[in-house]
């Protein structure tokens, strides 16, 4: 549930309580409960036009409408107003704890994914490291040639990637969808799996180990402030060692405010039929196409 | 072979380029490509065998072959010769202890910039502390001129930086408007495109043109573009005043990049004939620590001497901006605030001292541990230390490239707090149109519907 969604239901409740009041800021609703003396402040953040006595506040209105840059929002001196830093700063915390946060045990249990590491042992070294995120450690390799389905048409992998906040906002949805949509289309699918602490490249990895015809990893994106809840999915035909980037197909931009993940998850399904028509992905497909 | 006797120890270095890496300040991007000192000692060590190597030995030894590299041939072929045997027998301690003099005037530092490698400029960086640095940055103050003079003591200019994510044109005309009124847009207005084709960065080039001339702004307009498309983009007849490029200090990257000798030579004669601006310096390049890290073509040089390199490459054009970037790729290059101030500060000093004019992006990205109170110091630093502009990003939150950089806020704030102006004929444009008066902002800047 993001933000949004909990302070709606939240100002509901109160309303209903009638324990609502004003706090003299617009952006931020103070709600007073009588009981304890415990002031409770629910932060929100929407656009307002922060510059006093504008020649033309509608004009500013209108333009902050189609941008999301943080225009119109005034000045005290040469610097920002309270609000506005604030909500900066906020939205950089966000996307920091969307990177060094964890996906959830829960939401893995839920969707039963079984959980595999790459060689990065810590944050600090997936982050300063690129190649330890590209390979399985030891244990998951073995694990995964014990345990998973082999020679399977294609192949999942959930990758936490730079956005837990990602993989945590959009695979409940996401993944049903692509998993329905490859089953109507009568492709075989090996066991979807989650890779802690993993980068694009140990698809390649995984592939060469399961003997797959695709492999897609759906993997949280570098955090923005704009959004810090956002995947991509890479998908690949047969990697192997001469494979480069552009060999890669890339759908970006998947959340609530892009794609939306259940019609990602669809469109994926697609995608992937269209690669194994094709025995090509990436440049090689779109040439094709 | 070079080796060091320091503390009981003795500390082995296998070449100029190892000793160089060694020096260095702690980087992660180094230590990822496996070249950076194990200890703190033995960076100390390699710091005292620096100072004792001469700039003959460097010069005898450049990190890359000559043959081998353009970056090298570039930066050779361009080298006077006459001044640089006047120094050749000094030792990297020496130059640094010159540079730093009182005794040493501004065109002294001048004179010996063109007797210099890339690699003598790295070198005495790496024996220089924060302080040193903004010391011998503040003296060395290049100018430049494209419609704009940009350089000037006391004067500090901003680059307008009003993207959007799609490049909406009515977006990034009001990000404009925002930024005009902050007193932000002398450097340049430029805008970084989604969309790559020559269609599109034309019309953002005719856009930001249109509106220069309807305001009668003293500037220069620039669509960062590849450089082959906005050479497109020129020979069709789009408005460009300034052209831009990134770059890096190998050849190898500037493969990836797509970029040569080859096509920078074509665009500066593209520009001299076509461009609308008045010149001599028409070009923009974009530089910064790791990016050859991160396309894996390093050649186990350590990123600040390539970045020194990308310096003595970007010089052959006489560009009007050069703007650094360290920390704009993430923490595999650049861990943490720590680590991008001390970049800004080498790269400022660096680019000076090869005699360009050289503006700092203090960035970070959210996978680094930075954060706003970093930058701001970063910015603050390298404003003391007399860089000659920075981006201006609507609160600075780039919507576009998902990173940060100063504001409009901040550019405003710069000036204030060291008394700097905006650059002259924009300074006049800005009083003009009431948003400063005397240097300050008046109570109308900041508003982005005066301009109607």
């Amino acid at each position: 549930m993001d933000i949004h969604t909990i302070v709606k239901q939240v100002m509901e409740e109160l309303q209903k309580e009638g324990q609502l009041e004003g706090s003299g800021r617009p952006d931020v609703i103070s709600a007073k409960s009588f009981n304890s003396g415990t002031r409770e402040i629910i932060y929100q953040n929407h656009k307002q036009v922060g510059v006093e006595q504008p020649a033309n506040r509608e004009e500013i209105e209108k333009v902050q409408s189609i941008t999301p840059a943080r225009i119109g929002i005034g000045r005290t001196g040469t610097r920002m107003k309270t609000k506005n830093y604030l909500d900066f700063r906020i939205d950089h915390a966000a996307a920091q704890d969307a990177v060094f946060k964890d996906v959830s045990e829960e939401l893995l249990k839920e969707l039963k994914l079984p959980v595999l590491y790459s060689k990065s042992e810590t944050m600090d070294q997936y982050l300063m490291d690129l190649d330890s995120g590209r390979k399985l450690n030891d244990i998951s390799r073995k694990w995964a040639e014990e345990n998973l389905p082999k020679n399977k048409q294609v192949q999942i992998i959930v990758s936490d990637g730079l956005s837990s906040t990602g993989v945590e906002a959009n695979i409940r949805d996401l993944l049903p969808a692509l998993v329905q949509g490859l089953k109507s289309k009568n492709i075989s699918l090996g066991d979807p799996v989650f890779i802690k602490r993993s980068r694009v490249w140990i698809q390649d990895d995984l592939a060469s180990i399961v003997n797959c015809d695709c492999v897609i990893s759906l993997i949280g994106e570098r955090p923005g402030l704009a959004t810090a809840k956002s995947i991509s999915a890479y998908l690949i035909y047969q990697p192997n060692e001469d494979t480069v980037e552009a060999d890669r197909t890339v759908i970006s931009n998947i959340h609530e405010g892009g794609v939306p993940p259940v019609e990602a998850g669809a469109h994926l399904a697609d995608l992937i039929e269209e690669i194994l028509k094709h025995n090509a992905s990436g440049v090689k497909l779109a040439q094709l196409k | 072979m070079f080796t060091c006797t320091l503390k009981n120890e003795t500390y082995q270095f296998r070449s100029i380029a190892d000793v160089l890496a060694k020096a260095s300040e702690e980087k992660s991007g180094d230590k990822m490509a496996g070249i950076a000192a194990e200890s703190s000692l033995e960076r100390m060590a390699a710091k005292v065998v620096l100072s004792e190597i001469t700039l003959k030995e460097i010069y005898e030894n450049p990190v890359i072959p000559y043959e081998k590299d353009e970056v090298t041939r570039i930066i050779y072929d361009d080298l006077n010769l006459f001044i640089y045997k006047e120094i050749a027998s000094w030792s990297v301690g020496e130059l640094r202890d010159f540079i730093l003099s009182h005794r040493t005037t501004v065109s002294d530092l001048f004179r010996i910039s063109k007797g210099l490698t890339s690699e003598m400029i790295s070198a005495a960086a790496k024996l220089m502390s924060s302080i040193d640095l903004v010391m011998a940055s503040q003296k060395i103050r290049p100018t430049a001129h494209c419609n704009t003079t940009i350089g000037e003591p006391g004067r500090l200019a901003f680059r307008c930086q009003p993207n959007h994510p799609i490049d909406n044109p009515e977006g990034i005309l009001a990000s404009m408007k925002e930024g005009l009124s902050y007193g932000s847009g002398d450097a340049v207005i430029g805008v970084n495109p989604n969309n790559d084709s020559v269609e599109s960065v034309s019309r953002i080039l005719h856009m930001t043109h249109d509106f220069i001339q309807k305001w009668d702004i003293p500037t220069q307009n620039c669509v960062l573009a590849h450089i082959t498309t906005q050479m497109h983009a020129l020979k069709k007849g789009a408005p460009i005043a300034l052209m831009f490029q990134s770059l890096a200090g190998t050849q190898a990257a500037n493969d990836d990049f797509g970029v040569s000798k080859e096509i920078l030579d074509e665009a500066f004669q593209l520009m001299a004939k076509h461009g609308t601006s008045t010149g001599p310096n028409q070009l923009y390049f974009e530089t910064g620590q790791g990016s050859e890290v991160s396309l894996d073509a390093h050649l186990g040089i350590d990123m600040q001497t390539l970045e020194a390199r990308t310096y003595g490459y970007a010089r052959h054009w006489k560009p009007f901006m050069v703007n650094n970037v360290s920390g704009f790729i993430g923490p595999e290059t650049i861990y943490d605030g720590k680590q991008v101030i001390r970049a800004d500060l080498e790269d400022l000093f660096m680019g000076k001292m090869h005699g360009l004019p050289m503006g700092i992006a203090p960035t970070y990205t959210n996978h680094m541990q930075a954060d706003q109170n970093d930058q701001e110091i970063a910015g603050m630093l390298t404003a003391l230390a007399g860089a000659n502009f920075y981006m201006g990003v609507p609160g600075g939150d780039d919507v576009m490239l998902s990173y940060q950089d100063t504001s409009y806020h901040d550019d405003a704030s710069l000036r204030e707090m060291l008394g700097l102006r905006p650059l002259r004929e924009f300074e006049e444009w800005l009083e003009k149109m009431g948003i400063m008066e005397n240097g300050k902002l008046t109570e109308r800047a900041g508003d982005l519907s005066i301009f109607k």
